[in-house]
């Protein structure tokens, strides 16, 4: 079962504080979870101050500066696994380094019904 | 002496319909599945037992016949969905062999760790396990907490919902996981508990039932898992069950510790508590529940208030304090503490506590500094405390307990 896993924290705090993980740290993460073969794909985002928000009304594209809603947190990167169950999900999510200062959403994949 | 057999079949029902229920889940994988397969093999039971006599093991027949019930419901919706034959097969593959009496006890412990994740809500976790574990019915669930039958309905059917969109596994913790899983179920059996022995709203003090399901859940649990905090709850839970009958009047006013008649407390759960006290203390793996069950094996041992050896009561209360610090614990240790060193003692803890801001909405920190003002003499300030405590509680007996306090007071 597959499980996407929406690492949300505080921008301009996940990198200043003294428990903030190195870029280091977590692409060794991202690779002890390749390396498990529970890794579909994982990447850090860039700050949402580079979002933009697409949306299509009545065949027209509408563009907006900025995330689709201003929060507290914003997500800063995602990890999608393949897991046996919640129990496994939630502990890769545990040990993402980013989970030490942010919060961690798991979240299981829907299949879609064609 | 042989039963009717529709007798046989309830009797059945009663004793072993949720370790079949708890196996059917682990077998079919869905728990509306295994309901609705459950009560399906108990209705064939009470026509196929009747012509062909009741089987050697009827859990074993129950087991295999909701299986075969529920491939038929499978089979059934399998024109609807493409996955399912895929299980039918694995199903149908299954031997008796996996509902072996061994599985059935890990099925038990799988179904209440499932039950009580601390994935699912919290509000959830209580009215599910109460359904399923215990088998009481909506209904009854929400009439013990005061709420709407489709509130309580809700909640369920969202849990149940999640566990199986989520995949939350129906499976025993792994020794890693164990302590974190096992607080979340200690702590949903003492909910279940501590609502029916202290009913935070409405008129009765307590409500038996619940109590009564929340030991018979600790049972269950020391039976499947005798770990030193689950003989801790449990103790703790006997314990304090055991003066019941001395916490209420007649009338169903409330009587405090102080002045419960001792000789109505119930011998035999405090000599149960007091063993698994023991025994938990024995292990010296002990956790905050065998803490507070050991204070409240000291009080069940003492003849009278004056008897009670206050320190240990103490010194106990600091060795739990240290484990989990809390302030209600606090507010009790201040209790305990005013029993050793007078009221004056007592009042400077609670109003240290208060001071800095923390329990000031709860009423029985405000009670506490009434009933010290009021050793010490201060009238004016024990009714203003008292009144305080009064504006806070919603429950009807503490109500007049302290309404009858404040009438002493003139």
């Amino acid at each position: 079962m597959k499980y996407l896993c929406l690492v949300y924290s505080d921008e301009h705090l996940l990198h200043s504080l003294p428990e903030s993980p190195k870029d280091a740290e977590c692409m060794a993460y991202a690779e002890s979870i390749q390396g498990s073969g529970r890794m579909v794909a994982a990447e850090a985002l860039e700050s949402v101050q580079t979002a933009t928000t697409v949306r299509m009304r009545n065949g027209k594209l509408s563009i907006t500066d900025g995330p689709f809603a201003e929060t507290k947190e914003q997500l800063a990167g995602f990890y999608l696994i393949d897991a046996k169950d919640l129990n496994e999900a939630i502990q890769v999510a545990g040990d993402i380094p980013a989970a030490r200062v942010g919060c961690v959403e798991v979240r299981p994949v829907r299949q879609l019904n064609p | 002496m042989t039963l009717p057999v529709k007798e046989r079949v309830e009797q059945v029902y009663r004793e072993e319909s949720r370790r079949i229920l708890a196996t059917l889940i682990r077998l079919l994988g869905d728990f509306d599945l295994a309901e609705e397969a459950l009560h399906e093999a108990f209705f064939i039971a009470v026509e196929r037992w009747q012509r062909d006599g009741v089987p050697d093991n009827p859990r074993a027949w129950l087991v295999s016949t909701g299986r075969f019930k529920a491939i038929d419901v499978l089979r059934r919706r399998a024109r609807f969905a493409a996955s399912r034959p895929l299980l039918i097969a694995q199903l149908e593959a299954l031997e008796q062999a996996d509902w072996s009496d061994e599985d059935v006890e890990d099925d038990r412990l799988r179904l209440i760790f499932t039950c009580c994740h601390p994935a699912l809500a919290a509000d959830a976790q209580v009215p599910l396990t109460l359904r399923e574990v215990c088998d009481l019915t909506t209904e009854e669930i929400a009439r013990a907490f005061l709420s709407a039958p489709a509130t309580i309905a809700q909640r369920i059917v969202r849990a149940k919902a999640k566990i199986r969109d989520a995949k939350v596994p129906y499976q025993v913790p792994t020794l890693a996981e164990l302590p974190e899983r096992l607080d979340s179920v200690l702590r949903v059996i003492y909910l279940v508990f501590n609502e029916g022995y202290s009913a935070s709203i409405g008129a009765l003090v307590t409500r038996e039932e619940l109590t009564r399901e929340a030991i018979r859940l600790g049972r269950l649990l020391m039976e499947l898992l005798p770990e030193p905090e689950v003989m801790g709850l449990l103790a703790l839970m006997l314990l304090h069950e055991s003066r019941r009958p001395a916490r209420t009047s007649s009338s169903g006013e409330l009587i405090l510790l102080d002045e419960q008649d001792r000789t109505l407390w119930d011998r035999q759960m405090i000599a149960e508590g007091c063993a698994l006290v023991e025994r938990a203390l024995g292990t010296r793996r002990f956790g905050p529940y065998c803490l507070q069950a050991a204070i409240a094996a000291v009080h069940a041992e003492a003849p009278s208030v004056e008897q009670t050896d206050w320190a240990q009561i103490v010194g106990l209360y600091d060795v739990l304090l240290r484990a989990v610090p809390s302030p209600v614990i606090e507010l009790n240790r201040a209790a305990a503490l005013s029993k050793r060193d007078g009221p004056l003692a007592g009042l400077a803890l609670v109003e240290a506590i208060l001071d800095r801001g923390e329990l000031q909405d709860y009423h029985l920190a405000h009670s506490a500094r009434a009933e010290f003002c009021r050793q010490l003499g201060r009238v004016e300030q024990a009714r203003q405390a008292y009144e305080r405590a009064l504006e806070l509680t919603r429950q009807e007996p503490e109500r007049r307990f302290i309404e009858g306090r404040l009438r002493a007071l003139r």
